[in-house]
């Protein structure tokens, strides 16, 4: 049954040419088109699916953030997500993949390219048949860049003013986010080296994680997090609302490494996205079940967060390369993930730097470990994955700070202690979330 | 007339709320409270932090009755919130001048 409507189609556009045949005798075969309008699909799809990880996203730091907090964490994830559309069309797609347009090859893009479609109803002569229409490859790409500037907002919550956080956001999402991209997915230098990262635990998730360690540090903790040497947990105001936006991120991780096979043309590309989306699954389990086993042996007792953490580092985990591993292999790279997320978040409050939501143990340690693990299934080498994670993490850590520093020093970044205190809903936006309730 | 003022484990207020029921009692006033005595806090791991538990969640049920039921009250809230195991809670008694039926007007043991 599952393979009936794929093949009715497929039988329906082969037999088109033959009955055109009169009429045009340059009207494409399936087999000519076919794959074009396959991995349009796929993008589209996999697009709407990665484009709902921001209701993901909000739901899971709305949950995580105090009461007193959600009007603003749910302000900022739909702004952010809307910047970086614009962003993204206005500077980032082609700064990103700058086929032949590199202002210095391998390394940086056209400065300012304003992304265009195809023309309406575009002819198979003029449609990039060996891939997928322009339209459906720019939101494709559109909604990873809006992931990682999601990371950032959930660090950096219940703290930061709004407008400087979307100043910084139009910076990641129009120029940082980009350059760094265009180095491996946009055929850059380190693509040349051989540096793998199939859907982007490092070039979206570390980037993300960086980016909220830099202005993390430079914004620092809440205030009454770290006091005479203790650490004063701020339980998050909505648990239920931070499990659904778990699971929305789950799904929608089905697109983000389903789609990035970047094919659907082919029995051996359609089969590869369904390994990729079993694989997935996979890793997300083991993710959140070894948070789970471990939350309990340490601590006595379950720590939901972190189970919700583990699942995602497992997904983060399993991000550079989803298609190469058994389930197996899947299996123990997401747990792993979920292990280092358990030992990350404690061991970041030692630092005193304050991550409301968990970002950077999810999205840059187990990013690192992501793209470490490529080794053990891919075909990359230690060496070239090691370049490509400093590389990017000097490039992103650098131009966010100095960008954060910035912010600072002009406008400023963090609101008065007094509206920290009142909490950012009703001081900077005089709304609240939940009015009926008190104060949390 | 008397204000008793109770608080009590959570989980006895229905079987508290029943007991003053059957001995007679017409109204009572609940409140969700926290606070401290002599279980005070105790601490919990969020995110792999220790925190302190300083107040501990309590029902504080206020009741006005005459002054011969009041031994009879006291007695019940006792019997019934009783685990014997510590945070049981308190029962306060305290004197009441005046009370009024807001609907009628009547006043003090009959507005009871």
């Amino acid at each position: 049954m599952k393979i009936n409507k794929p093949l009715l189609v497929g039988m329906a556009l082969t037999a088109l040419p033959t009955l055109a045949l009169a009429q045009d005798a340059t009207t494409p075969s399936f087999d000519e088109i076919g794959p074009y309008i396959m991995t349009t699909l796929l993008f589209c799809m996999a697009g709407f699916l990665v484009f709902f990880m921001a209701a993901g996203f909000a739901m899971l730091e709305g949950g995580l953030v105090r009461s007193k907090n959600v009007t603003m964490q749910m302000t900022k994830n739909i702004s952010l997500y809307s910047f970086a559309a614009v962003m993204y069309w206005l500077i980032g797609f082609n700064l990103m993949y700058p086929g032949d347009g590199w202002s210095v090859v391998g390394w940086l893009g056209p400065f300012f390219s304003v992304t265009t479609l195809d023309p309406v109803g575009v002819s198979a002569a003029d449609a990039a048949l060996d891939y997928a229409s322009i339209g459906s490859d720019f939101f494709f790409q559109l909604v990873f860049v809006a992931a990682t500037a999601s990371i950032v907002s959930g660090a950096l919550a219940e703290r930061i003013k709004l407008w400087p956080f979307l100043i910084f956001v139009v910076v990641l999402t129009g120029i940082l986010y980009p350059i760094s991209g265009s180095w491996k997915w946009g055929e850059g230098w380190l693509d040349a080296r051989g540096f793998s990262d199939f859907a982007g635990s490092t070039v979206v998730h570390s980037v993300g994680g960086w980016a909220a360690l830099a202005g993390a540090i430079v914004l620092g903790p809440r205030i009454g997090k770290y006091k005479d040497g203790r650490v004063n947990p701020m339980p998050g105001s909505n648990l239920a609302l931070a499990t659904l936006g778990t699971f929305i991120l789950w799904l929608g991780w089905f697109g983000f490494n389903g789609g990035s096979q970047l094919a659907m043309g082919t029995v051996g590309d359609v089969s590869d996205v369904s390994r990729i989306f079993a694989n997935t699954n996979m890793a997300a389990a083991t993710g959140a079940i070894a948070a789970l086993v471990l939350t309990q042996l340490l601590y006595k007792k379950v720590d939901l967060t972190m189970v919700l953490n583990g699942a995602l580092a497992g997904l983060v985990s399993i991000t550079a390369e989803p298609l190469a591993p058994s389930l197996f292999g899947a299996l123990w790279i997401g747990a792993v993930g979920g292990v280092i997320v358990v030992f990350a978040v404690p061991f970041l409050d030692k630092m005193k730097i304050d991550d409301v939501v968990g970002a950077i143990p999810v999205h840059l340690f187990a990013g690192i470990w992501g793209t470490i693990a490529v080794v053990f299934y891919g075909d990359a080498t230690i060496t070239t994955q090691l370049t490509g994670i400093v590389a990017y993490g000097v490039f992103t850590f650098i131009g966010s700070i100095a960008v954060w520093y910035i912010l600072k020093a002009t406008v400023g970044i963090r609101v008065s202690e007094e509206d920290e205190i009142n909490g950012l809903d009703m001081s900077e936006l005089g709304m609240e979330a939940y009015p009926e309730f008190s104060k949390g | 007339m008397k204000l008793i003022i109770a608080t009590i484990k959570p989980f006895k207020l229905e079987e508290v709320r029943e007991a003053l029921t059957e001995a007679g009692i017409r109204g009572m006033m609940v409140t969700e409270i926290k606070g401290f005595g002599s279980q005070s806090g105790h601490t919990e791991i969020y995110r792999g932090a220790e925190y302190a538990v300083n107040f501990v969640p309590k029902v504080k049920i206020e009741i006005v009755v005459t002054d011969t039921m009041v031994d009879q009250i006291v007695e019940t809230i006792t019997k019934t919130a009783q685990t014997g195991k510590i945070g049981d809670g308190k029962i306060f008694v305290i004197d009441v001048n005046q009370a009024v039926r807001v609907r009628t007007g009547e006043k003090d043991e009959d507005a009871i």
